[in-house]
């Protein structure tokens, strides 16, 4: 066993200086305001949840879930997202309320890396749920309000891909006439974003030459409004025309809500094996390496919480945006009052005066300070009342 | 101003046969960079940045966002299981992941061992097969382990087989095909697409040529 050393944190946990804390801390007001504007409410659950309630059901895999046992010798799970609680509260304390439900959360949430030790197993998630309305009027809703959030935060430079699983799921009963198996195989290739895999699995399937044309065709299915049109040519059942009806109604609204700048479709676009049920989409910056926010609707958690409703979201991980947005650390604004003996009252009510005005103001007696310049430094701005200094401002 | 394109390729002869598909794709990015030691090219009339990587890095690059693009062995991708877009198998440079021992000798029945530079990759197909193995993971000269008895079988990349039989062993089963693939980061594959796909279409038109 080697021993930690005193700065040592668990794998994939990380602190929150103050200038990460300042940006984080601006980005969710921005975030939050916007989310608010269009009534949604705010709420927040425990960090610790069963594992056979939200643990089972939530779209996280079971090996990154962390898992304890409380007193009594049940497994406890740390909440690895936040819609799987919110879901539990939707379809217990809140069933009577009046539906739809507008919910919001921030708040971290909990994913152990098991390979790597670099990739953070703890980050924070501004969101919302819209649940009880399975219309595309809420679909729409969410990816707008979803665009406006990134923008009001500062984001410009976005694009929001979306998908839709009921064209892929019908698409390939239709073809492959339920072959479950072989449905599943090619669903795993595409989450698992390997088309060389699923054109080689489509060539090995002894079925018609036109049918594994149009499995490989599939493929192709991405970009702008354009592809309405050949994925309903490709479209051989009910249930993928009404897909693609949902994908231009979707459309049309979103040119409504003005946000069709940003968006773009791909019906290849898998996010979670088996968690979303219709509408699927994810965010993405650049300078990122990474996936900025996601979501979709999942008509199957709430039944599983006994609720028979339909609902939609999305997720946006908070650190991540902060880290798109690329702003300067140089954030902090505090002002520095520098007092002696002889000025500490003064200094006193001088910040006084400030904080009534609502500055951040903090009252320093010179005799404590080692460097008196850098400290200096350290601040927007400083009011040196020593004698020393002049008893003047800066 | 379309977006200027970041690669990562291997060096080597991978590169040389990368080369030459994207040349007959259109993309000239000069055939012989062996003799520099330069790691990153620049090849402005084509928009397009080379970096210079170890094979088993070209994922992680790519992986991170560091490069757009990158051409990997599937060796190396079924080893890492990152989260990259597999778009495109170039066909180039192919073996294939093998057992291999030495001739008429049984597996250790308790705990067999098996020496790789894939344990990953050795211990799914392992696993898949009902056995349970002790992996040792050693980084070359795999065939040195069962000689010296320090291994039952090795897991490793054969392409002609020579240097197995030059060591008096003998191949048991073929695990997996390997060629080395174009990945695409995620975040590029969106915020790029349009320069990206252009480059896959026109590989893979190349490609498609070949095949007749």
């Amino acid at each position: 066993m080697v021993k930690r050393l005193m700065f040592e944190k668990p794998l994939g946990m990380r602190d929150t200086l103050p200038f990460f804390y300042r940006q984080k801390a601006k980005v969710r007001k921005q975030l939050s305001e916007e989310i608010i504007a269009h009534g949604y409410s705010f709420m927040d659950t425990p960090f610790l949840e069963y594992h056979e309630t939200v643990g089972e059901v939530s779209a996280t895999l079971d090996q990154q879930l962390f898992k304890l046992l409380d007193q009594q010798g049940h497994t406890l799970v740390l909440r690895p997202d936040m819609t799987a609680p919110i879901a539990r509260v939707a379809a217990s304390q809140l069933k009577n309320s009046e539906f739809p439900l507008r919910l919001a959360y921030d708040g971290p949430v909990f994913r152990a890396q098991q390979t790597e030790g670099g990739k953070p197993a703890q980050f924070e998630q501004v969101g919302t749920e819209l649940i009880g309305d399975h219309s595309s009027f809420g679909d729409a809703e969410v990816i707008a309000l979803l665009v406006d959030s990134l923008k009001k935060a500062g984001l410009d430079d976005f694009v929001i891909t979306v998908g839709h699983i009921g064209y892929v799921k019908a698409f390939f009963s239709d073809l492959l006439e339920d072959d479950d198996e072989t449905i599943d195989r090619l669903l795993e290739y595409l989450y698992r974003k390997n088309y060389v895999g699923f054109r080689e699995a489509v060539k090995q399937l002894s079925i018609k030459h036109d049918k594994q044309q149009a499995l490989l065709q599939l493929l192709s299915l991405r970009g702008g409004e354009e592809i309405f049109e050949s994925s309903r040519s490709l479209a051989r059942n009910q249930s993928c025309m009404q897909a693609v009806n949902d994908l231009k109604q979707l459309y049309r609204l979103l040119k409504q809500h003005g946000v069709e700048k940003y968006i773009q479709f791909d019906l290849n676009l898998i996010s979670h094996m088996d968690y979303y049920t219709g509408i699927l989409f994810e965010g993405y910056a650049p300078n990122l390496g990474a996936l900025l926010c996601n979501g979709g609707r999942y008509d199957a958690l709430l039944p599983s919480f006994q609720l028979n409703a339909s609902a939609t979201g999305f997720a946006i991980h908070v650190e991540r945006l902060v880290e798109a947005l690329n702003e300067s650390e140089d954030n902090d604004e505090r002002i520095g009052i520098i007092v002696d003996d002889d000025s500490f009252q003064r200094g006193m009510q001088k910040a006084k005066e400030y904080r009534k005005n609502g500055y951040s103001v903090l009252l320093q007696h010179v005799d404590q300070i080692p460097d008196v310049q850098s400290f200096k430094q350290e601040l927007a701005n400083t009011e040196d009342m020593t004698e020393a200094g002049g008893g003047q401002d800066e | 101003m379309s977006n200027k394109l970041t690669i990562a390729m291997p060096k080597g002869r991978i590169y040389e046969e990368a080369a030459e598909l994207m040349k007959q794709a259109g993309y000239d990015l000069g055939a012989d960079q062996d003799e520099s030691r330069k790691l990153i090219l620049e090849f402005p009339e084509q928009n397009i940045q080379i970096m210079m990587a170890k094979p088993m890095d070209v994922v992680t690059y790519v992986e991170y966002g560091a490069a757009d693009i990158g051409i990997a062995g599937k060796d190396v991708l079924l080893e890492q299981d990152r989260d990259v877009y597999e778009v495109l198998d170039l066909k180039i440079s192919p073996c294939y992941v093998a057992v291999a021992g030495l001739p008429d000798q049984p597996m250790n029945r308790i705990a067999p061992k098996i020496a790789t530079k894939y344990p990953k990759v050795a211990s799914d197909y392992f696993r898949e097969q009902g056995e349970q193995i002790e992996i040792i993971p050693l980084n070359g000269s795999i065939e040195l382990a069962p000689l010296i008895g320090l291994a039952d079988r090795i897991v490793d990349i054969v392409s002609t087989g020579r240097t197995l039989r030059e060591n008096g062993l003998v191949e048991y089963e073929k695990i997996a095909d390997i060629t080395s693939r174009l990945i695409v980061n995620p975040v590029s594959y969106r915020l790029k697409s349009e320069e990206i796909d252009r480059m896959v279409n026109k590989l893979s038109e190349v490609m498609e040529g070949e095949e007749v």
